[in-house]
């Protein structure tokens, strides 16, 4: 019969088709929940099982075969080619995504294990049983073979995980359509209704195709060389997190606020300078902005500390390291620690209206002076408002943006906290996803800049010897010359030197 | 007054606007609220000629009445108690004192119904300065003796920005699609400032100042006072578009007057009596999300037993002793005998309430006109969404280029409280209208409600959906009306004298409605009636 070899080219298709749906759940659960070995082993568990019931189910379905072969194929390209775009929204809104992946994928499997058994059965009458399940079974392993070799090496990076889910999809429902064609003498039934069918899915995948650009904002597709894995909008900021090459990556409106890759180098830099320039046991801690847990990471590694507040302003932040569990294990899921209270607040108001006992140091983590609401946690009365939270002798360290790039406005910052009657030792590391970053370290009396980190603290990157270069400045990122102003509520300078300074940088 | 809803935007926001917002339908949502404040009919029973007699017993005495508790009869209330002079009662007919510079308190913050701001004095007005120094509102003085405001009193950046053709900008003068011409008439228009704050007469006192009292009297500058501020800009040959604008907006907001109404002399005091000297900055302003409120409260908290609220007084009588004070209190009759009493009401009001007055008058009570507002509190449950990742962000006051109101002032802003719900103060003068104050009391509240919205939509187009609740005072006296020769005529000087005991205090004696002239002449009448002979 003349239609056997194209029907093989079917096996082919359907076999591709179906391990990429196994590839792209595999890798999303890995990207989204972690943990790729277990990830990958229950996805391939799952869809292996789910293929062997959908065989076994073969067998209730006596008549019309061909029909339901179609029927079937559709509805892979439906649950299959949306099973990407599914899988990403219903991360982004749902709490019970593993819930959702799990059954994707079982019902994916189930419909591509009913596949090979019915189109056997219609090949059954044409050949040699031997002949048939040697060549039916050659092409399932090829197809598997080229989805393997195409989907990390061609999809993946050209794609993206979403439009790679579209365009099996279409080719499932282009198998579908082509089938009423090839298997017209064996359908019984109304084939202009499967064709309809067919027609109008495949119509939906490729409006899908040219939308998913619209799915997440043009600019974010822009912005974002790594695949999305979850994505917020607060009633704050846009929330984002990427999975790429070196790792998970948070942005907050666009703007880049750690990589896991290097964070370690931010976070390590930002806690334990701190905690030396204390003597004495550190025993509350104060920690504004941070939601992302990485700083509070650091202060649990101090025995002594007993009580930690943390102000952030936006609760889907705090929220983010349980939303996307591979955060919470690079926080070690260190908001959890019942030593750690979390107020969602604007810190600058929280500030002003509640009266807490004074903490022996003050992290204080926000992003970077970017905008006036931003600026407002960076002025002289802010951090007036802050010593009410100290003792005379608490530390308090600030990020302040890079002193390389943005060297005006780093040292306005150093100039408005010894405005506000801080003394101010200034320190800089290297983060390479950041570049140059910088630090205040002061205090609300004289003191010396610590030598050396806290003993018995296990860190990877501060040792002796980082530790006493933090404090030495390079000539192209000192004091500058010129007379910066002090940034006050009422005049803001900072943003507007922030402002000028990265835009340098911008397309 | 029957009009359709065509014909109200149209009476209010201008034609071509009313006419593209008709076009869309009414909004599905439309907010709650009512009309607030202000009891009308309440100061009219003054104007019914009625006499009145109070029986026997129902008389007191006191050294001094102050009647009146806006700005100018609570800083008098202020002074004679600072000065351990307690023997006297102050008489306001509202339910809470304050005039224009009421406030309402909210959550999460209070909001102003009126004014909302003072701009930080020079050290030479000592008077004001102490009263900051005992708000605690200073941190001390700089190197040259000027007084240092704390930063969470000086209005927060960004101060300021203007809507125009679809987009937010900041600042007031429009710097966005300004021509060459504009710029370089920009420039003229404040070098001419800068000429009038340097010059000084023989006697070495400023052009343009506050207290208006301080001011020069030389006719080289009083002479500006004969031509509207309009003539005065085309007479030094500005045609600027936007530079006209601008100045326009300044005169509405600060006198309720367009500038073409508005004397030349009062629209440079705007701009000169605010910076101290040329290259210097203006001087900042002092604010909190209630406003002015601030100073009320702080004056009823040291006046409060002298306070009494919800008192008509119907009648103020020059008698051979002293002065007796006839007032509706829940409609009893009570009266008090005092030897002097401290008139800070409104001047015009004067002739209705004073018993002789209108016989011989000293001076022209009726000169003192005033123009009228209405404010509008918007309480929204979030902030408007910008439509522009690059539109200037909210502001403290944000102003509508295209608009006859005065946009509005954002009353968390001065807090730091940049997310959530707020309150907006929408203002807007009448001043486009020929007798705006019997118009405004023609509309009710869903008219002025629908008004303020529609003017808003066309910057936010969800302000339907924020807002949960408007409401709305109408100011029928808002403010004194500095037109042309007014302030220079000579009324002044005969309006400030005492008629008899009675002294008076009110900012309209300077023909300016600011804070601190009203705080000046409450001063001054406290002064004259402790230095007064029993």
């Amino acid at each position: 019969m003349k239609r056997a070899p194209l029907l093989f080219l079917n096996v082919f298709v359907i076999a591709t088709c179906g391990l990429i749906y196994e590839l792209l759940a595999g890798t999303l659960s890995s990207y989204v929940l972690g943990d790729s070995v277990t990830q990958f082993s229950l996805i391939i568990g799952i869809y292996l099982f789910a293929m062997g019931v959908g065989s076994w189910l073969s067998r209730f379905i006596d008549k019309h075969v061909a029909e339901k072969f179609i029927d079937i194929e559709l509805a892979v390209a439906v649950i299959g080619g949306f099973s990407a775009p599914l899988l990403f929204l219903t991360f982004a809104n749902l709490s019970y995504f593993s819930v959702v992946l799990y059954t994707v994928v079982f019902i994916i499997g189930m419909l591509v294990g009913l596949e090979i058994p019915l189109l056997m059965r219609i090949l059954q009458d044409e050949m040699d049983f031997k002949d048939l399940v040697s060549r039916v079974l050659a092409f399932d392993y090829i197809g598997a073979l080229a989805a393997s070799l195409l989907f990390p090496i061609f999809f993946v990076p050209r794609l993206g995980l979403t439009r790679t889910s579209l365009i099996f999809g279409m080719l499932n429902a282009a198998v579908g359509i082509w089938g009423t064609w090839l298997l017209l003498p064996l359908l019984k039934r109304n084939v202009t209704m499967m064709r309809v069918k067919g027609f109008v899915i495949l119509a939906l995948l490729v409006i899908a195709f040219i939308k998913a650009d619209r799915l997440t904002t043009l600019a974010e597709d822009a912005l974002f060389v790594d695949n999305i894995i979850y994505a917020k909008s607060s009633a704050y900021q846009r929330i984002v997190v990427t999975k790429g090459k070196t790792g998970y990556a948070l942005f907050l409106n666009g703007n880049l606020q750690f990589n896991s890759f290097d964070e370690y180098r931010y976070h390590e830099a930002l806690v334990h300078p701190a905690f030396a320039a204390f003597s004495g046991d550190v025993k509350r801690v104060l920690v504004l902005g941070g939601g992302d847990g990485l700083a509070l990471r650091e202060i649990e590694k101090y025995k002594s500390v007993e009580f930690i507040q943390l102000v952030d302003l936006d609760p889907d932040m705090t929220r983010v390291s349980s939303a996307v569990p591979a955060l919470g294990e690079l926080n070690k899921h260190s908001l959890n620690d019942p030593r750690v209270h979390v107020t969602n607040a604007d810190a600058f108001v929280w500030l002003d209206n509640v009266p807490t006992e004074p903490f022996d140091v003050a992290i204080v983590d926000f992003p970077d002076p970017n905008n006036f609401a931003l600026g407002k946690l960076y002025t002289t009365r802010f951090y007036n408002l802050l010593k009410q939270k100290l003792k005379p002798d608490s530390s308090v360290v600030i990020q302040t943006t890079s002193p390389l790039i943005a060297r005006n406005s780093f040292w306005c910052v150093m100039k408005t906290l010894e405005a506000s009657g801080y003394t101010v030792k200034p320190y800089q590391t290297t983060v390479p996803s950041f570049g140059i970053w910088g630090y205040a370290l002061a205090k609300l009396q004289p003191f010396e800049r610590p030598q050396s980190p806290p003993h018995g603290i296990d860190m990877r990157f501060l040792n002796n010897e980082t530790f006493a270069s933090l404090f030495e400045f390079p000539a192209d990122t000192s004091r500058p010359e010129e007379e910066l102003e002090i940034n006050r509520l009422d005049n803001q300078a900072l943003v507007r030197y922030y402002e000028a300074e990265w835009r340098r940088f911008e397309q | 007054m029957n009009l359709n809803r065509r014909e109200l935007l149209k009476l209010f926001l201008g034609a071509p606007f009313a006419f593209a917002a008709c076009r869309t339908d009414q909004p599905r949502v439309f907010p709650e609220g009512e009309i607030v404040g202000q009891s009308s009919d309440l100061g009219h029973i003054l104007r019914s000629g009625r006499t009145f007699e109070v029986p026997f017993d129902r008389w007191e005495t006191k050294r001094a009445v102050i009647v009146g508790g806006g700005i100018a009869g609570l800083s008098a209330a202020w002074k004679l108690k600072k000065q351990n002079f307690n023997d006297f009662v102050l008489l306001e007919l509202e339910r809470d004192v304050g005039g224009t510079s009421i406030s309402g308190k909210g959550d999460p913050v209070g909001y102003p119904w009126a004014a909302h701001y003072l701009p930080v004095p020079f050290s030479e007005n000592t008077e004001l300065v102490s009263l900051l120094d005992e708000m605690s509102l200073t941190e001390g003085r700089d190197a040259q003796g000027q007084v240092v405001v704390k930063e969470q009193f000086l209005c927060r950046e960004p101060e300021e920005r203007v809507f125009f053709k679809g987009r937010w900008y900041e600042g007031l003068y429009l710097n966005v699609g300004a021509g060459d011409e504009d710029k370089r008439q920009f420039a003229e228009f404040q070098r001419k400032i800068d000429d009038w704050v340097n010059w000084r007469d023989t006697r070495g006192r400023r052009a343009f100042a506050v207290p208006l009292e301080t001011c020069s009297d030389d006719t080289a500058v009083t002479s500006l006072d004969r031509i509207s501020f309009t003539e005065w800009l085309s007479q030094n040959g500005f045609t600027s578009e936007r530079l006209h604008w601008y100045c326009d907006y300044a005169t509405r907001d600060d006198y309720g007057l367009k500038a073409d109404q508005t004397s030349a002399w009062v629209g440079l005091l705007y701009f000169c009596s605010r910076v101290r000297k040329s290259g210097d900055e203006s001087q900042p302003f002092i604010t909190v999300p209630e406003g002015n409120g601030q100073f009320v409260h702080h004056f009823s908290a040291i006046a409060g037993d002298n306070i009494r609220r919800s008192q008509v007084v119907v009648s103020i009588v020059p008698t051979e002793r002293g002065v007796d004070i006839v007032t509706l209190d829940g409609g009893e009759l009570r009266g008090i005998h005092c030897e002097r009493a401290i008139f800070a009401s409104p001047i015009f009001t004067a002739p209705y309430i004073i018993r002789g007055f209108r016989d011989d008058p000293p001076f022209a009570a009726g000169e003192f006109q005033h123009n009228a507002w209405f404010v509008a509190n918007l309480f929204l449950k979030d902030r408007p969404k910008p439509r522009f990742s690059k539109d200037f962000p909210l502001s403290w006051d944000n102003v509508l280029y295209e608009s006859p109101s005065l946009g509005y002032v954002t009353a968390t802003h001065q807090k730091g409280i940049d997310y959530g719900p707020t309150v907006l103060t929408y203002y807007y003068p009448m001043c486009h209208e020929t007798d705006g104050r019997t118009k405004l009391f023609a509309y009710d509240w869903r008219q002025l409600a629908d008004v303020c919205l529609t003017d808003l939509s066309r910057a936010h187009s969800d302000i339907y959906e924020l807002t949960e609740r408007i409401d709305i005072m109408r100011w029928g006296h808002a403010m004194i009306s500095p037109r042309p020769n007014f302030i220079w005529s000579g009324i002044r000087e005969k309006a400030v004298k005492p008629y008899r005991n009675i002294h008076f205090a009110h900012t309209d004696l300077s023909g300016v409605a600011l804070f601190e002239e009203a705080f000046y002449h409450g001063l001054r009448a406290a002064g004259e009636v402790m230095n007064a002979r029993p």
